[in-house]
């Protein structure tokens, strides 16, 4: 009984001093100086636009790393290839590149100095300090979400279902929609979420290709690190709270989905 | 073997119409493979020599060392603290611990300049505790800790659930004491989780930059990580510097991506 409980109170004190604490800290920061500054700081154009832009990057990227993760997630677990190994690992990739090397990369293939840079920057749509680039970045940093969390409930599933389904004839998208994509839909959710909670959050690589012209090519992220090198605290936290707040609905929406067998 | 071999040969016949691999692979290539073969290409471009010039110079090595090290010390706080709050999260009951148990994957919701925003407020310069942290090395690990704190408890809770608790209780009938059956018969069983748990925060840790940016004042030869080091070579349009560290992170990156896999693959074959 003893251990238990103080095995519980290093537990929650670990927890209370990395996380519950500073988060409720940012909260009360925030809201120090009364409602009407925050509100002032939320409404203004430039952190109006930043909220538009991180939207506008998180609509384009979210439906098509889904696509791209279910696809990816179906070719590993039910199909056999050459070089499936290789192509697993590939997935979790960008996963494990840092953020600023993903935002590196894009500038050697698209910047002024790149591969394809000068061709596009001839065409008239500049990628690199404009918002495609922060896209590509996005989608980067973003791709490995859906497929991490669909593999696993495809292996789980196991394919009687699948057979027992193409016995009684039904043809390979038949099955896919009627049995597959059912039995997976809350792995799909929670990589939606995930993938959209990274999209919104993103930072460094997108921090690399911005360019960050405030107004612009400027996100909440880029407006929180901005803002606060600028000593304006008030927009700094207030762009802060904005994305805390997207992050517990995220958090909310992701315990709401998780198949976590303690739920 | 028959159970591994049958599902998968079976499996072709369930299959997606054959469209989707193609595309998903050049989408595959598009987004991710284009960008790191034209890293590769840069980093050949300036020879063996100006690669490893630029990454012995004194500011890129303090820099791969502070965050090596730094990400080795993450990785192991998270293996006991993660280890024992999964281990509180499962077996414990206590008011509240659904909420806690939600809280864990904050840090995977939050954005890393809002988690450095946030822990800058309560360890900063203007912490109502007065404890300030900032430019110095625990500032980066501080950082570090919180950005990687679900991995090892995300891995091992689900271990723990499934635990067969007649091995305990075996080991208890047999006159085991707690921490006995814990070392003998509940460790080896997590060990595992435990392990790809540290193996996933480690490569989190090494490319982490959002949070430690706000946090660690970025002090070359102090308190610049990796990540911040290859941010100031591309500003300052040092890209074979840059693009030499790049490959450095990224060559770490993929052997602990191996490693977890080869050791997911062990364990999946000790299951059976």
């Amino acid at each position: 009984m003893i251990v238990r409980l103080g095995l519980r109170f290093i537990a929650l004190a670990y927890l209370a001093l990395l996380l519950i604490v500073p988060v409720t800290i940012i909260v009360v920061h925030t809201f120090s100086g009364g409602l009407a500054p925050v509100w002032n700081s939320l409404t203004t154009p430039d952190a109006v636009a930043a909220l538009v832009l991180t939207l506008k990057i998180t609509l384009i990227t979210v439906p098509l790393n889904t696509i791209f993760g279910i696809t990816m997630a179906l070719l590993i677990v039910r199909r056999n290839f050459r070089g499936k190994a290789l192509l697993s690992a590939l997935i979790d990739l960008p996963f494990a590149v840092s953020p600023v090397i993903v935002g590196f990369t894009l500038i050697l293939v698209y910047g002024m100095n790149g591969w394809f840079g000068s061709f596009f920057i001839d065409q008239g749509y500049p990628i690199i300090f404009s918002t495609p680039g922060m896209v590509l970045a996005t989608m980067f940093a973003s791709l490995p979400f859906v497929a991490r969390e669909v593999i696993p409930v495809l292996r789980e599933i196991g394919t009687e279902q699948e057979q027992a389904a193409s016995t009684l004839g039904a043809k390979g998208w038949q099955t896919f929609r009627r049995v597959t994509l059912p039995a997976i839909r809350w792995g799909i959710v929670y990589g939606v979420v995930l993938t959209t909670a990274r999209s919104i959050g993103e930072f460094g690589a997108v921090a690399v290709v911005s360019g960050n012209v405030i107004g612009q090519t400027q996100t909440l992220t880029l407006r929180v690190s901005q803002e606060y090198q600028n000593f304006d605290h008030i927009a700094a936290y207030t762009a802060a709270l904005e994305l805390a707040v997207i992050a517990l609905v995220t958090l909310f929406l992701m315990n709401l989905f998780h198949p976590r067998k303690d739920h | 073997m028959t159970t591994v071999a049958l599902p998968r040969r079976r499996a072709s016949g369930a299959a997606r119409p054959s469209v989707a691999p193609g595309v998903a692979i050049t989408y595959l290539s598009v987004i991710v493979l284009l960008p790191l073969a034209a890293l590769l290409w840069t980093s050949k471009k300036g020879g063996a020599h100006a690669f490893w010039q630029a990454i012995t110079a004194p500011d890129a090595v303090a820099a791969l060392k502070l965050t090596l090290g730094a990400a080795l010390l993450v990785a192991l706080i998270n293996a006991v603290f993660g280890t024992l709050i999964a281990w509180v999260l499962v077996r414990d009951s206590f008011l509240g611990k659904g909420v806690i148990n939600s809280l864990i994957d904050l840090p995977f919701a939050l954005p890393t300049v809002v988690a450095g925003l946030t822990l800058l407020t309560l360890y900063g310069p203007n912490s109502p505790i007065g404890l300030n942290i900032t430019y110095t090395r625990k500032a980066v690990v501080l950082a570090l800790l919180f950005e990687t704190l679900p991995f090892v408890i995300r891995s091992v809770q689900p271990v723990l659930l499934e635990l067969d608790r007649e091995m305990e209780d075996a080991a208890a009938s047999l006159g085991a004491r707690g921490h006995t059956i814990f070392r003998r018969v509940v460790l080896p069983n997590l060990l595992p989780a435990i392990l790809s748990g540290m193996a996933l925060a480690f490569a989190r840790a090494v490319g982490e930059y959002g949070s430690v940016v706000m946090l660690s004042g970025n002090v070359p030869f102090s308190t610049e990580v990796a990540s911040v080091h290859i941010y100031s070579q591309i500003q300052s349009d040092y890209v074979t510097g840059a693009a030499a560290m790049s490959i450095v992170l990224l060559a770490i990156s993929l052997a602990v991506l191996l490693s977890i896999t080869g050791l997911q693959r062990w364990s999946a074959k000790h299951d059976r």
